[in-house]
C-alpha cells in the first residue's frame, strides 16, 4: 500500500469498532421485534414508495434537522452545520478521492486524510475551475460551514437564549468525552489540511491554503512535524469520537436512522418495554429542547425532565421517583424533535414498577335490568365533582329533544385512565372489561363523555365497536344539525385546552368552533398543542399541592393575559383546578352553550339566578 | 360617614401643641372595638375605621355564640359599650392608601381628608369561605344547599328553616370543613370554630323542628376549648344528633331538589350514600382580599396560610416587624371570640407601651 502511514490507525480501527457496534445494536433491535412487526418491517423492502419516505425523513430530519429549524434558527442552523456539513465532506471526500486514486473502492481513510498523502499545485489561474480546484474549494467550504455550526455550539454553551433555551441539559462523563472528541475533529483537521498546505505550498484551498502559508511563516518548528502531530491529533480525536459514540448521547445518530425506517414500516410503540421503546431510547439526542417547556420547572423541579428520565432509562437506572414525578401532560412529546412517544415511555415504567394492589369492583356489577338508549351520556367521575357541567349537558340533551341515558347519573364508574396512568394496567383492565359489559348492555350507537380523561381511554383502550365523542363535538354536532337554538352573550373568553383532549386526541377545533358561535374568543400566546397543563393532572402524585398552585397560576397567567370576561375550557378537572386560583369565572363549554339557549324558565329559575349572580359578582 | 358617640369631636390633623397621639384602627368588628374600648382615650385620640355602614363585623350577623348559645347581642353590646364616648367611629370607610413616614401614618380613605396617626392596628378580621369554590357540593348550583352563615341568619331574622320549596325538611346533613383542612382548596389549616358552631347549630335545628333527622359528616371533632365537649355530648345524648366519620365527596340533585350526598363512614369502612333535604355547609375562615391589600401597603408579612404575621408568635403576637403597627384577632388567623377578645385587650396595652416608651415589642 502506497497510501498508508501509521496515523490513520486511530480513526481506522475506532471506525471498525463503531460500525461492529451500530451492527450488533440494529440486529438486536431488529431480532427482538415482534413477528408482526418484523413483518412490517420487511413490508418495506417490498414497498420502495414507503422507504424513500423513510429516507426523505432521514434526509429531512436526521440531516437538515428541519424540526430544531422551526423551533430556533440558530440552533437548526446549528445542528444543520455538523450533520449535514459532515455528511457532504464525507460524501464529496469519497469523490474527490476516487478522481485522485483513479479507483471507485479506496481505503476508508484513504478520503478522510486526502491531504495528507495528495498535494498537487494548481498551475495556472483556471485551473481553480478545473476538477480539483472545484473539490478543493468546495471541501474548504463544508469545513468552513462546520466550523461556524462549532462557533455556535460553543457559544450555546455560555448563551443558550440566543437559542431559545433557558436551560441545557447536563451531560454525563462519556457524554462530554465523545463531545469534546467530536469538537475537536474540524478544527483539527483544518491545521492539519491548513499546515500541510503550508508546508508543500501547494494542496489547500481558498481557506487552507491561505492559512496554512501564514501559519507556517510564524513557526519555529519544521512545519513538517507540526502537520504530522495534527493529522496524528485529527485521527485520534475521530478514532475516540467513534468508540465513545456507542456509550455516549452520539449514539443517537445511527439509532435515529433505524427508528425512522421502524416508524414508516407502521411498528407502534408497545406498552412493555420493546425494541422500538429501546431505539426510542437510544435515538434521544439528549439536544434538551424538552427542558424548557417542561412545566416541572414551575414547580421548581429540574431533575425529573423527560431528557433526565431517558437517560436514566439508558443508564437501565431510573428512581422510581423521577418515574413518577411527570404531569404527563405529552408537552415535551409534541416538541420532541425525534419525535419520542415520552409519555408511553414513562407509561411503560410505571407498568414496570407494578403494584400489589387488589381491587374489588363488584360495586359496579348490578342484578337490575339494563336500561337501552341509542345515545348514552357518560359523565365520567371527575364531572362529579363539577356538577354545572352535568346540570348543563342534561339541559342541553333536553333541550334537543334527544332521549338519552344517563349512564353514570347514580354512581360514578371510573374509566381506567387514572389507573392505567399510575401504570397499575392490570386493574384498570378488570375495571375496562366491566365497563365495556355495562355499556354494550345498553345498546348504544354513540357515547358521548364530558371528560377528555375518559373520552381518550374509551377510543384508546376499549376497542367499542360505536361511535365515542367528546360533549364538545357532540354539541358542534347538535348546533351544526340546527337541534339547538343559540343566542350567544359574546362575552370575552379565552379557551384552555385540557391536554387529554388536545395533545391526547388532537381535538383542537371542535370546542373552538362551539365557542366561536356564544362567546367572543380571544386567542392565547401558549395554546393548542402547545397549550400548558392546568397543574391539576392526574399523572402525578409526588408533589406538593404548593407546586401544583404554582403550575396552575402560571398558567392562568398566561391565559388571562388578554383580559378575557371567562375562562373556558372542557374538562371538569381543569375548570376545577383553575377554580381555585382563578379571578374570573371559570366555565366549560357546555355551560356556556347551555346559558345561551334560550329558555323562558331558565332565568326565572332560583338556581340560574343565583349562577348569574355569580358570575356577574366575579366579572 | 361618621357616628359620633360623645359631643366632643378631636380634630383630624395631629395637634402639636397638645401632643395627644392617636391611634387608628382598622376594622370595626369584635377585635378593633375591643382595642378601642381597651385604650385609655382620656390620653389617646382614638378612630375606628369600618368599611360597611355599621361596626360589629360577623358576630354582628350570628345569632347566638357557642357553647352556652347566648345572643351574640349580648356580647356585642358590651364590646361596643365598654369604647368611650370619644372614639371616633369611621363607618362606610376604605382606605385608599397609606404611607408610612418617619413615625407616622397617613391614611387616606375614600372621598375624604387624610388622617395621620401614631400607631396603627389591624383588625380586618376574616372572610368566610366561598362555598362555590367546592363545586361538588353543589352551593349555588342546587337550592338546597346553604351555608352555615346563611343558617345563622334565619336564626337571626327568626324565621322558619323550610327548604327552597317551603316545606319542612325532613333530613338535614351538616357538612364539616369546607374550605379548612382541605389541600385541595389551598387552606390546610384548621378553621376552629366550625366543629363547634356545628354542633351548636344541629341543637338549634333540632330545637326548631323536633321531628327532622339530622347527620353531621366530620372528619374528627376538634372540642378544644371549655363546655365544648359537653356541647358534643348533649347533642348526641340529648338530642340524638347522628354523628358520621367521613368527609364528603360529592352531592347531587333528585328532581324534586332533594340532595343525594355521597359520603364513606369511615368508622365502618363503607361507603354511604343518603337522600337529605338540605345540607347546610359549615364554611371556614379564610384571609380577607382587603387584609393583603392593606398589608402589602405597610410591607408587613404573611404567613403561607396567607394570614399575616405578628413579631413572635409566642411573646410578641402583636406587633409586627414595622414599628407603630399592630395586628389583633383574626388577622392573624382563625380565632373564637374569645381569644379575640383577650388578644385585643393584650394589643391595647402594647400599643400604650409603644407609644408612651416608644417600644414596640
Amino acid at each position: 500500500m502506497i497510501n498508508f502511514n501509521l496515523f490513520v490507525l486511530p480513526f481506522f480501527l475506532g471506525l471498525i469498532y463503531v460500525l461492529v457496534a451500530v451492527g450488533k445494536s440494529w440486529y438486536h433491535w431488529i431480532k427482538a421485534l415482534t413477528p408482526i412487526d418484523k413483518v412490517k418491517l420487511s413490508t418495506l423492502i417490498r414497498h420502495p414508495k414507503q422507504a424513500l419516505s423513510a429516507l426523505k425523513e432521514v434526509f429531512l430530519e436526521s440531516l437538515v434537522h428541519r424540526k430544531m429549524w422551526k423551533r430556533n434558527p440558530l440552533l437548526g442552523y446549528m445542528h444543520m452545520s455538523f450533520a449535514l456539513g459532515w455528511f457532504l465532506l464525507i460524501v464529496c471526500g469519497n469523490i474527490e478521492s476516487r478522481f485522485y486514486s483513479g479507483v471507485h473502492v479506496n481505503a476508508p481513510y484513504y478520503p478522510i486524510f486526502l491531504k495528507f498523502f495528495i498535494h498537487d499545485r494548481l498551475v495556472i489561474f483556471f485551473e481553480v475551475f478545473s476538477v480539483p480546484g472545484f473539490f478543493r474549494f468546495l471541501m474548504d467550504f463544508l469545513l468552513l460551514y462546520i466550523l461556524s455550526g462549532l462557533v455556535l455550539a460553543l457559544l450555546k454553551r455560555q448563551y443558550s437564549n440566543f437559542f431559545g433555551m433557558k436551560r441545557t441539559s447536563r451531560f454525563q462523563f462519556t457524554d462530554r468525552v465523545a463531545m469534546t472528541c467530536l469538537w475537536l475533529i474540524f478544527p483539527l483537521r483544518l491545521l492539519a489540511e491548513s499546515f500541510t498546505a503550508g508546508h508543500y505550498g501547494s494542496g489547500g484551498g481558498f481557506l487552507t491554503q491561505p492559512l496554512g502559508d501564514f501559519l507556517v511563516q510564524l513557526l519555529p518548528v519544521p512545519s513538517e512535524f507540526v502537520a504530522y502531530a495534527m493529522w496524528w491529533g485529527y485521527s485520534l480525536s475521530l478514532g475516540i469520537f467513534f468508540v465513545m459514540l456507542p456509550y455516549s448521547r452520539y449514539m443517537h445518530i445511527p439509532t435515529e436512522v433505524l427508528l425512522i425506517f421502524f416508524r414508516h414500516a407502521g411498528i407502534q410503540p408497545k406498552k412493555w418495554y420493546s425494541s422500538f421503546s429501546d431505539t426510542e431510547v437510544q435515538s434521544c439526542s439528549r439536544c434538551g429542547v424538552c427542558i424548557d417547556i417542561c412545566q416541572m420547572n414551575t414547580a421548581g423541579i429540574h431533575n425529573a425532565q423527560t431528557v433526565y428520565f431517558i437517560q436514566g432509562v439508558r443508564d437501565r437506572y431510573v428512581p422510581e421517583e423521577i418515574t413518577q414525578k411527570c404531569l404527563v401532560c405529552g408537552r415535551c412529546q409534541e416538541i420532541c424533535p425525534v419525535g419520542i412517544n415520552t409519555d408511553s415511555l414513562r407509561l411503560i415504567k410505571r407498568r414496570e414498577l407494578g403494584s400489589g394492589q387488589s381491587t374489588d369492583f363488584s360495586y359496579l356489577k348490578s342484578d337490575d335490568k339494563p336500561k337501552t338508549a341509542q345515545i348514552v351520556y357518560f359523565s365520567g367521575c371527575m364531572t362529579h365533582l363539577t356538577p354545572s357541567i352535568i346540570r348543563a349537558m342534561t339541559g342541553i340533551l333536553e333541550n334537543a329533544g334527544i332521549s338519552y341515558l344517563h349512564l353514570d347519573k347514580d354512581r360514578s364508574i371510573c374509566c381506567g385512565r387514572p389507573l392505567m396512568i399510575a401504570g397499575k394496567d392490570r386493574q384498570a383492565n378488570e375495571l375496562i372489561e366491566i365497563n365495556k359489559q355495562i355499556i354494550h348492555e345498553t345498546r348504544a350507537t354513540l357515547l358521548v363523555t364530558s371528560c377528555p380523561i375518559c373520552y381518550r381511554v374509551f377510543r384508546e383502550e376499549y376497542n367499542l365497536p360505536i361511535r365515542i365523542q367528546h360533549h364538545s363535538q357532540f354539541i358542534l354536532d347538535l348546533i351544526k344539525t340546527g337541534k339547538i337554538p343559540l343566542q350567544g352573550q359574546f362575552k370575552k373568553v379565552v379557551y384552555h385546552d385540557p391536554c387529554d383532549l388536545g395533545r391526547g386526541t388532537k381535538t383542537y377545533e371542535a370546542p373552538r368552533e362551539v365557542l366561536s358561535k356564544v362567546t367572543d374568543l380571544l386567542p392565547v400566546k401558549q395554546e393548542a398543542n402547545n397549550a400548558l397543563c392546568c397543574g391539576g393532572s392526574l399523572g402525578i402524585l409526588n408533589v406538593t399541592q404548593q407546586q401544583r398552585a404554582m403550575i396552575t397560576k402560571e398558567a392562568l397567567d398566561i391565559l388571562l393575559e388578554n383580559k378575557p370576561e371567562i375562562l373556558a375550557t372542557a374538562c371538569p378537572l381543569c375548570k376545577k383546578t383553575f377554580a381555585t386560583h382563578a379571578s374570573i369565572p371559570v366555565m366549560d363549554i357546555a355551560e356556556l352553550v347551555y346559558q345561551s339557549i334560550p329558555k323562558p324558565s331558565y332565568s326565572a329559575s332560583a338556581q340560574s339566578h343565583q349562577a348569574k349572580s355569580y358570575a356577574n359578582e366575579l366579572i | 360617614m361618621e357616628c359620633q358617640l360623645g359631643n366632643q369631636k378631636p380634630p383630624l390633623f395631629l395637634n402639636f401643641t397638645e401632643m395627644k397621639k392617636r391611634i387608628i384602627i382598622i376594622g370595626g368588628g369584635i377585635a378593633g372595638m375591643t382595642v378601642a374600648g381597651a385604650l385609655p382615650s382620656n390620653e389617646f385620640d382614638i378612630i375606628l375605621i369600618e368599611k360597611e355602614i355599621l361596626p360589629g363585623g360577623h358576630v354582628a350577623k350570628w345569632d347566638r355564640l357557642f357553647p352556652s348559645r347566648r345572643p351574640a347581642k349580648e356580647v356585642l353590646d358590651f364590646v361596643q359599650k365598654s369604647m368611650a364616648k370619644n372614639v371616633v367611629i369611621k363607618t362606610g370607610s376604605t382606605i385608599t392608601t397609606i404611607h408610612r413616614d418617619q413615625n407616622l401614618f397617613t391614611l387616606h380613605l375614600n372621598g375624604e381628608e387624610p388622617i395621620v396617626g401614631d400607631a396603627v392596628v389591624l383588625a380586618t378580621g376574616f372572610d368566610l369561605f366561598d362555598a362555590r369554590k367546592k363545586e361538588e357540593y353543589g352551593y349555588g348550583i342546587y337550592n338546597n344547599v346553604i351555608t352555615s352563615e346563611e343558617l345563622e341568619q334565619i336564626f337571626h331574622e327568626g324565621k322558619k328553616l323550610t327548604t327552597s320549596e317551603g316545606k319542612t325538611p325532613q333530613r338535614i346533613g351538616i357538612i364539616h370543613c369546607v374550605g379548612s383542612r382541605d389541600e385541595k382548596v389551598g387552606n390546610l389549616y384548621c378553621s376552629k370554630v366550625c366543629c363547634v358552631t356545628g354542633v351548636k347549630q344541629a341543637i338549634e335545628i333540632k330545637e326548631m323542628l323536633p321531628e327532622c333527622e339530622i347527620f353531621s359528616f366530620y372528619m374528627d371533632l376538634r372540642m378544644y376549648d371549655r363546655n365544648f365537649e359537653e356541647l358534643y355530648y348533649e347533642a348526641q345524648q340529648k338530642w340524638g344528633i347522628n354523628f358520621i366519620r367521613g368527609r364528603l365527596s360529592e352531592c347531587a340533585e333528585n328532581p324534586g331538589h332533594s340532595l343525594i350526598i355521597k359520603t364513606e363512614d369511615t368508622l365502618t369502612g363503607h361507603p354511604l350514600k343518603m337522600t337529605v333535604d338540605m345540607i347546610i355547609l359549615l364554611v371556614g375562615f379564610v384571609p380577607s382580599p382587603e387584609t393583603k391589600r392593606i398589608a402589602r401597603m405597610l410591607d408587613l408579612q404573611t404567613g403561607q396560610d396567607g394570614f399575616l404575621l405578628s413579631s413572635d408568635e409566642h411573646y410578641n403576637d402583636n406587633s409586627t416587624s414595622v414599628p407603630g403597627v399592630f395586628l389583633t384577632g383574626a388577622v392573624k388567623g382563625p380565632a373564637c371570640i374569645v381569644n379575640t377578645i383577650a388578644d385585643a385587650r393584650a394589643t391595647a396595652l402594647q400599643i400604650e407601651r409603644f407609644l408612651i416608651t416608644g417600644i414596640s415589642e
